[in-house]
């Protein structure tokens, strides 16, 4: 029998471009023509002024830690716990749940606030998953 | 909606509670059902209007034989039953129909005839959340709670002391599954569950129901059980998505419904004399106290641990034990109406002497929605 695998995601037409832009290696956001709100997760419309007229962009990738729990039971699929999911605030302003890679998995390494970057994690030839990694410098 | 029109009429728990091996989840329905329709003093034909969660209610109905003429599948997690009883109270004042009954039922230990969760890989949940690791509640509802720790001051052992102290609670109540006297030292040695969260500060998964019934308050002098109001109402749902809330530092939901519901009862804080605040896990009653309003959030966790909501403290909290030793089926916010209907009949196994208004307030769907009622045993 294979071992469990993470969850993989499908992607929709409204967020397509997101996955493709990661498989480019770029963490891709959305603002507004109209009111210039950026935005996540994906949607053809802006979900502050309802303008129809929005921009694809690449974002910085850099963010920080705004918070986290480290998992130990029930364990999802394809982790070994403990693990840490994390919830990142980019410097574009939208949060996004991520996993944070190259650091400890403990309170004490895990500090909020602390400065992270963009990594990106290939799942498989349709799937590359954005996750986050403590900033160098 | 006006104060006081409507009021709760019939309420019951299923016959047991905790693990119940014996009966499917339709079937706890139907015995919640049976039993506040018993003690409504009514008929099954009597009931015109009905409400429930996850179940439909077409498949309720069905089950027990009711032809309603107003329904009501209303289905926002854990507090779908603050939301029915809300939407039941206008319908009857619409004349849209006379009895409501809502019911909720789970077999959330024995999973006997219980729907399977699932997150499908193509919704916005299943994109954004799933792949990093969330697997159930526990690994979701307590991801705010280390910014809200940050933003007031709160300590780990505030948040041990709502376990203890809800114990407390539960030690008075016999229906309830926990009830032997913990210690802040056990809850922080307990096993670590999603860190900061430890089992203590965890819900109980269990089996059981609940069931209410509501009429017009004119109507309601003429029923065997003293009358409970609904003083009050609110609702609100913010977002599916724990990483979507508009901060961690409070609940939008909570801040939407909990203060319509004090305006329409048209009450301040000191005059609640009783409360419950959903507790699937220890931060939520630390949150409730300060997006309802009854203080800063900074001193919520130190209100808790300085012993104000235990038996005998100025403010009366979780009164049955809560969801973190009473039960916890998957949907406690039937429970804690219950718990709010029996405190306003006088008849609670930890009765709070003279109680006259009861303030329950409800979180579903981690902390995608919320509804709040103000109940009242005077008119």
């Amino acid at each position: 029998m294979a071992e469990p695998q993470r969850a993989r995601p499908k992607p929709t037409p409204e967020t397509q471009h997101f996955w493709d832009g990661t498989k480019a290696g770029e963490l891709r956001l959305q603002r507004c023509d109209a009111c210039a709100h950026v935005y996540f997760p994906p949607r053809p419309f802006c979900p502050s002024c309802a303008s129809r007229k929005v921009s694809i962009f690449k974002a910085s990738g850099k963010g920080f830690l705004y918070s986290y729990v480290i998992n130990h039971r029930p364990a999802a699929p394809g982790f070994t716990p403990p693990y840490a999911i994390a919830v990142v605030e980019l410097d574009e302003g939208p949060r996004m749940m991520s996993n944070i890679i190259d650091c400890p998995q403990t309170p004490e390494a895990l500090e909020l606030d602390m400065k992270l970057e963009v990594a990106f994690e290939k799942l498989d030839d349709k799937i590359t998953l954005p996750v986050f990694r403590p900033a160098k410098g | 909606m006006r104060k006081n029109q409507v009021a709760v009429v019939g309420a019951a728990e299923t016959t047991e509670l905790g693990i119940i091996p014996n009966a499917s989840q339709l079937q706890l329905h139907a015995d919640a059902a049976l039993n506040a329709i018993a003690d409504a003093g009514l008929k099954l034909s009597d009931i015109d209007g009905f409400a429930t969660a996850v179940e439909t209610p077409q498949q309720v109905c069905h089950y027990l034989g009711i032809k309603p003429t107003w329904v009501d599948g209303t289905s926002v997690g854990g507090c779908s039953f603050m939301l029915h009883v809300r939407h039941a109270a206008a319908a009857i004042e619409a004349g849209l129909c006379k009895t409501v009954l809502i019911t909720h039922a789970e077999s959330g230990k024995s999973m006997i005839g219980k729907l399977p969760r699932s997150i499908p890989a193509d919704s916005l949940n299943g994109q954004f959340e799933a792949p990093y690791g969330v697997y159930g509640p526990p690994s979701m509802f307590p991801i705010p709670v280390l910014r809200f720790m940050k933003t007031y001051g709160i300590t780990h052992e505030q948040l041990a002391s709502v376990a203890v102290v809800q114990r407390e609670w539960a030690a008075k109540n016999p229906r309830a599954m926990m009830k032997d006297p913990i210690t802040v030292a056990d809850v922080l040695n307990s096993r670590m569950i999603a860190y900061p969260f430890r089992l203590l500060q965890c819900c109980l998964v269990t089996d059981g129901g609940g069931a209410l019934i509501l009429t017009s308050a004119d109507r309601a002098k003429d029923f065997p059980r003293k009358p409970v109001y609904i003083m009050g109402t609110g609702e609100s749902v913010e977002t599916p998505m724990v990483s979507q809330m508009e901060t961690f530092n409070s609940s939008r939901a909570f801040k939407t419904a909990g203060p319509l519901a004090f305006k329409e009862a048209g009450i301040a804080h000191k005059d609640v004399d009783h409360l419950m605040i959903y507790d699937a896990f220890a931060h939520l009653p630390l949150f409730g106290l300060g997006d309802l309003g009854f203080m800063p959030y900074e001193e919520t966790g130190k209100f808790i641990a300085d012993g104000n909501t235990r038996p005998g403290g100025k403010l009366p909290l979780n009164t049955n034990g809560g969801g973190l030793s009473y039960m916890h089926s998957g949907m406690y916010g039937m429970y804690a109406l219950q718990e709010s209907v029996r405190q306003m009949r006088g008849i609670a196994p930890a009765q709070v002497p003279n109680a006259k208004i009861s303030v329950c307030h409800g979180v579903g769907g981690m902390f995608a929605a919320s509804g709040t009622i103000v109940f009242t045993n005077e008119r």
